[in-house]
């Protein structure tokens, strides 16, 4: 799910970018505002997992690979606004050190996987859970935050690609930047995500809220909010 | 740092080190890259041509580990390795930030 260097032309990387660079600066706002030096250490280890999670190729036999993200549940623990920053970081080390995503595609790369999914996945989950407090309910919900989020992230990369020859072709018709139309790129994020990397991040999501719930309910942002 | 904390600490280092198996299980199911994420050479050969404003940009930039892979030593190792400077820049990173972020005495 990320973008290369080449594949966005600049009137979709550049807009992009300047709605990511919006967000940044709102949720250093309100980062400032609300973080405390107790939440530090669990925000690095948020950065980490996700940063080491998305190392884990999961390998559609015969065909290609992906990884799940980890934002919906940086989402659920520190709230949509920190995962922002969290998992920003985490896809900036990626393009600029290990060549992951391309350098003109950060700001799409972090709007997919930064911004959108982490609001996708909080916003279903607050929806799911109300403010019942059972641990079937917490748990139904993050499965199911975990797999909207995904996969709205996928489908997000799918249309910013999916745009590209539509907007951007020479003047004899052949694409400039990413060559498949949308009727090609969305069938081909949606069923990989549809049938397998979805639910590897609905079970992330699912287990590590469980984990932390046991441990200490008040930890989690989505939970002592209600 | 309370024992929950190091628990949650244990757990990465854990990951850290399994980490090949996000290269290993791939190759032995004959899975290819990621979807949309093909190299020029990829691209060119699926393709037959590459597409003219793609070829501007491809290689524009020189990652330091590119693909998480170091011209010497083993695979796996190298993944771990990457994985365990990944890891340390993350968290430098958002200490810093954090650092700005959070006024004394908070």
């Amino acid at each position: 799910m990320h973008i290369p260097d080449g594949y966005l032309g600049p009137q979709t990387y550049i807009p992009i970018f300047a709605v990511t660079a919006a967000f940044w600066t709102a949720a250093m706002r309100k980062l400032k505002k609300t973080l405390s030096v107790k939440e530090i250490p669990y925000l690095a280890m948020a950065s980490v997992f996700s940063f080491l999670l998305m190392m884990f190729n999961i390998p559609i036999p015969g065909g290609t690979t992906g990884h799940a993200v980890g934002a919906a549940f940086v989402a659920l623990l520190l709230g949509p606004w920190t995962a922002v920053i969290a998992i920003s970081v985490v896809l900036i080390v990626q393009a600029l050190v290990f060549g992951d995503g391309g350098v003109t595609a950060i700001g799409a790369n972090c709007f997919n996987m930064a911004i959108v999914m982490p609001f996708v996945s909080y916003l279903v989950f607050k929806l799911i859970v109300g403010h019942s407090q059972k641990v079937s309910r917490l748990s139904a919900a993050a499965f199911i935050s975990g797999y909207t989020g995904l996969l709205a992230s996928a489908l997000a990369t799918a249309l910013e690609l999916g745009i590209q020859p539509i907007i951007a072709a020479a003047p004899d018709g052949t694409p400039l930047y990413c060559p498949y139309p949308l009727s090609i790129t969305v069938p081909a994020m949606a069923v990989e995500h549809l049938f397998l990397l979805s639910i590897v991040e609905g079970m992330v999501t699912m287990l590590l809220l469980r984990y932390f719930h046991k441990h200490d309910p008040k930890l989690i942002y989505a939970i002592k909010e209600a | 740092m309370d024992v929950f904390q190091k628990r949650l600490l244990i757990g990465l280092a854990v990951m850290a080190l399994l980490v090949p198996l996000g290269i290993i299980l791939p190759e032995k199911l004959g899975a290819g890259g990621a979807w949309g994420e093909w190299s020029a050479e990829a691209l060119q050969s699926m393709l037959g041509y590459l597409p003219e404003g793609l070829s501007r940009y491809t290689g524009m930039w020189n990652a330091t580990v590119s693909d998480y892979e170091f011209s010497t030593g083993s695979k796996p190792l190298s993944y771990i390795l990457s994985g365990l400077i990944g890891a340390a820049l993350v968290g430098l990173a958002v200490y810093l930030i954090s650092r700005v972020a959070v006024k004394r005495g908070k």
